[in-house]
């Protein structure tokens, strides 16, 4: 320990403490590893390779309808392609990505805390992940092949008549999986954000990411153990003949809807909290001011928590059977946090000093992207233009817009933090002509589906031999589809061109936050020192005293100049 | 509905065109150009007031506006024309109560619904197996077929011709294939067609459909009907 | 711990009206039920929060003016490395793979989530590596 640290921190190491150096090495390592970073870094490193398995399905998916009387696949291995098109992205790639990768090995960094509150249980999520994410994607090597009810299952196609096949099942048992490591995850990132964080890191003075996680690990511990019931309910109907699902035995098949997007609306926030979170920092960090309207930004977040609870049925419109006006208003009500959100991020880069590197570009493309995907989300918000909408390509564009963004965010994210993971940058000039390949790729990929929906395009068909006049807007989406798959490729391209090349240093972008105090990439228990904690930006307040933030004609905290102190 | 798809498309393209003109000024505008550090301002109170309030406003307007279309659109006015509706995978049969018409036909036959023109038109949607979506783009409404539910709507065709259907939720293999045709005739065009089923063949055949239909959705439609519109 | 019992009795009273009105509204139960349930998951932890909040003091991380300094002592007790979260994970694994493929594999699967529970226990116990 000594010839690490001086002071020793003052954690209590049920080893030796001399795991680090002497510990098991190899693959034993990497399985046997409680360390919050390793286990964030194979999360990140998994949900990546689940980005490009499911970006092949899109690109094969897209081929097929770029023409009507597609040939590429069949109609049955379409459903099955996009059905685990929609899982592997949603599931398995934006879902772990969103609050097993990133929030994993930032959050406690940001606050201070040598880990996560339970090592061992974040360890068991990455292997349940793991697991899940295989037993799902098997269902390809099965007989009768993989799910194929669409990446919603809606009872009753999703029965054993209707669906009857392994695949089915091993996409109900991989998404337990999954499902049991997002609740681990949450219960981690709450007990840590709770009862981790430094002495004078208050509440209020968390970075806006590790906020942003915090209100996404509530979000998770609401919806996912429905999700949980309902699928259990859903495998009891396919195999022990109850029939909670089944209207012969006098269930109730809008059950399943209603469960599934109980879950599934507050999803779709926990994916994307997570990423506006980062956003939110890096658009401070690289216009080198604070967050604009830090207290309302937090209050946003939350509001948009307290309302996703309440929306559920607007993908339910259609099945006439919801209560209409409570929906509508309640969907139409999260615009409102959203664009605060919005608006502060621009206020943050207001006079401030906007630096063009990758990161803050897919920041920026990330704005502009979602701005579209938000702004066509109210649309679907209002019953009648719903009816009009649903489920056509015009609700596929909406969401493929905002997960562009999420993507975008997501990359973001990586070309951000990445160098403090791994303590080497990546190469700035392969990233710029990733960010305008997978930019401009998102909107000629989205754009063309806005117009096929509104032209009544409806959503997961294979083949279209009615309307041939739809296969000049396909086709551009398709060009769209191999622009992101281009950027895709240019992202591992850079990774194995920039490998160890070019070192990060412990604060590269001049950053806000706890994590770009310590070390690139931090030692074993995340910090050699802490400086003292006066507002949210520490790292800042102890690099730059004298640039405390300043609001309403008033200073802010810190009134003292602040100064390191070692960890102890 | 037309007029509300304006409202929000206007709403949308301004605010949207507003946004983007802020984020190119700022990010053109305030370039780093130098080893600056600007001035750190975090919090004006009146500003973000502005941005929460304004954007309350506009959204109460917007529901406001949504509320008087979709009681419209969901209002069942008394009809004098009734069509049963019964999707399946993988096609469409629609029968006339009180007449021998009947229409069937899966996939590729493309079944034909036909309807009279400026008329209130009332649609009975059930579905004998899975979900189906019965949706008609030049109707600009679509409705899913809910086994269990039985799904009333009225519809409106403003002019003659045929129109193109299709089943919008995913319904297995020949989900892509499940088609129908809406063909709206004149009135009387349409009094004349039903005619054309007043033999005893037709009578035998609407008779034999109606039987597999209930016996199909026999446990579909509930015996004792919902408490409320909502569900159960 | 006043502003996390905040939040969540916050989310919880939110949860709670929005339930009240819906439920009376629509007469629908499964959401009725699913937010009554949000509710009380947020008053569960909110409320535990709450009551320890009016009986402790500050703790440093609620100071704002608290020094490094004064959150000397244990931080917490963090485990070095342990096998039984990779032992537990590939039990559940062939427990679900049990639920497809058919009851055999509940062998292996409960197998060794049984070693991994009585593994972790006792490496809990021990305090260290096992």
């Amino acid at each position: 320990m000594t010839d690490v640290l001086d002071p020793p921190v003052h954690v209590e190491f049920h080893d030796d403490g001399h795991d680090e150096h002497h510990g098991p090495s190899g693959i034993l390592k990497w399985i046997t590893t409680t360390d919050h970073k390793v286990i964030g870094l194979s999360y990140t490193v998994t949900a990546v390779i689940m980005l490009v398995i499911g970006g092949v399905f899109a690109e094969i998916i897209r081929a097929q309808l770029a023409t009507p009387n597609g040939t590429l696949v069949s109609l049955a291995q379409y459903n099955e392609l996009f059905t685990m098109h929609g899982s592997v992205m949603i599931y398995l790639f934006a879902g772990p990505f969103a609050f097993g990768a990133l929030a994993n090995i930032i959050v406690p960094i940001q606050i201070g805390a040598p880990d996560m509150a339970f090592p061992r249980l974040n360890a068991l999520s990455y292997w349940l992940y793991l697991t899940g994410a295989i037993t799902m994607l098997s269902g390809f090597f099965v007989a009768g092949g993989a799910a194929n009810f669409g990446w919603v299952a809606y009872a009753p196609l999703s029965n054993s008549v209707n669906t009857p096949g392994a695949g089915a099942d091993l996409w109900i048992g991989g998404l337990l999986l999954t499902g049991f490591s997002a609740i681990f995850t949450g219960v981690n990132l709450c007990a840590t954000i709770f009862y981790l964080r430094a002495p004078g890191m208050t509440m209020f003075r968390m970075p806006i990411f590790t906020w942003n996680m915090l209100v996404t690990s509530i979000l998770i511990l609401l919806a996912f153990p429905v999700l949980t019931a309902g699928l259990v309910m859903l495998y009891c109907d396919r195999h022990f003949g109850t029939h909670i699902f089944s209207v012969a035995g006098g269930g109730v098949p809008v059950l399943w809807q209603h469960l599934f997007w109980f879950w599934g609306h507050p999803e779709v926030y926990i994916l994307a909290l997570p990423f506006f979170g980062m956003v939110t920092e890096i658009i401070a960090v690289f216009s080198r001011k604070p967050v604009f309207g830090y207290k309302g930004m937090v209050f946003a977040t939350l509001s948009i928590a307290a309302l996703s609870l309440g929306v559920w049925a607007h993908h339910m419109y259609t099945t006439g059977v919801v209560l209409l006006p409570f929906f509508a208003f309640m969907s139409l009500m999260i615009a409102v946090p959203t664009g605060i959100k919005i608006f502060n991020w621009i206020a943050t880069m207001w006079r401030g000093e906007v630096w063009f590197s990758t990161a803050m570009l897919m920041a920026i493309g990330f704005l502009v992207t979602f701005l579209v995907g938000g702004l066509t989300g109210i649309y679907l918000a209002s019953p009648p233009l719903d009816f009009f909408t649903h489920d056509t390509y015009f609700v596929v564009a909406h969401f493929h817009s905002v997960v562009m963004a999420l993507v975008l965010a997501g990359m973001a994210g990586l070309y951000y933090w990445g160098p403090k993971i791994t303590g080497y940058l990546l190469n700035e000039r392969i990233g710029k002509f990733q960010f305008w390949f997978l930019f401009l790729g998102s909107q000629v990929f989205t754009f063309p589906l806005y117009i096929l929906g509104l032209e009544g395009m409806p959503r997961r068909l294979g083949v279209y031999p009615h309307d041939p006049q739809w296969k000049m807007l396909n086709d551009i989406s398709t060009l769209g589809a191999i622009l992101i798959g281009v950027s895709t490729i240019l992202f591992v391209v850079n990774i194995i061109y920039s490998w160890k090349k070019y070192p990060a240093g412990d604060n590269p972008w001049d950053g806000h936050t706890l994590e770009w105090f310590t070390t690139s990439p931090p030692p074993h228990h995340n910090f050699y020192r802490l400086p003292q904690i006066r507002s949210e930006r520490p790292t800042w307040d102890y690099n730059h005293p004298g640039h405390q933030a300043v609001g309403h004609g008033k200073q802010i905290e810190p009134a003292q100049p602040v100064e390191e102190v070692p960890v102890s | 509905m037309f007029h509300l798809w304006q409202g929000f498309s206007i709403g949308a393209v301004i605010i949207g065109a507003l946004v983007i003109v802020l984020v190119l000024y700022a990010v053109l505008r305030f370039r780093r150009k130098g080893d600056n550090i600007p001035k750190q301002s975090q919090y004006h109170i009146p500003l973000e007031l502005f941005y929460t309030v304004v954007p309350i406003l506009i959204i109460f307007g917007l529901f406001a506006a949504t509320l008087v279309v979709e009681n419209k659109e969901t209002a069942n006015p008394k009809t004098n024309v009734t069509i049963d509706v019964n999707a399946f995978q993988w096609g469409w049969k629609f029968t006339y109560p009180g007449s021998n018409a009947l229409v069937y036909g899966q996939t590729t036959q493309n079944p034909e619904m036909v309807m009279p023109v400026n008329t209130n038109v009332h649609i009975n949607l059930t579905s004998s197996d899975v979900i189906h979506g019965f949706y008609v783009h030049a109707f600009n409404f679509s409705r899913y077929a809910l086994p269990g539910v039985l799904n009333q709507f009225t519809i409106r065709a403003q002019s003659t011709g045929t129109y193109f259907g299709q089943c919008t939720q995913l319904c297995g293999l020949y989900h892509s294939l499940m088609w129908f045709r809406v063909k709206v005739v004149s009135p009387s065009a349409y009094s004349a067609w039903l005619t054309t089923f007043n033999n005893p063949a037709a009578a035998a055949a609407v008779k034999a459909a109606n039987k597999t239909t209930a016996q199909q959705t026999s446990s579909v439609v509930p015996s004792k009907p919902a408490t409320t519109k909502y569900g159960r | 711990m006043k502003v996390e019992a905040k939040v969540l009795l916050g989310l919880g009273v939110f949860f709670g009206i929005m339930c009240a009105v819906y439920w009376n509204w629509s007469l629908e139960n499964a959401g009725g039920v699913m937010m009554f349930a949000a509710m009380l998951l947020c008053f569960l932890p909110g409320g535990y929060y709450y009551w320890w909040s009016r009986r402790m003091k500050a703790r440093p991380e609620d100071d704002p003016q608290a020094t490094q300094a004064s959150g000397a002592g244990v931080v917490g007790a963090f485990p070095g490395t342990s096998i039984w979260p990779f032992t537990l994970g590939m039990g559940a694994f062939f427990v679900v793979l049990a639920m497809v493929f058919g009851l055999w594999f509940l062998v292996p699967g409960l197998g060794l989530v049984i070693w991994a529970m009585l593994g972790g226990t006792a490496e809990g116990r021990r305090g260290g590596k096992v």
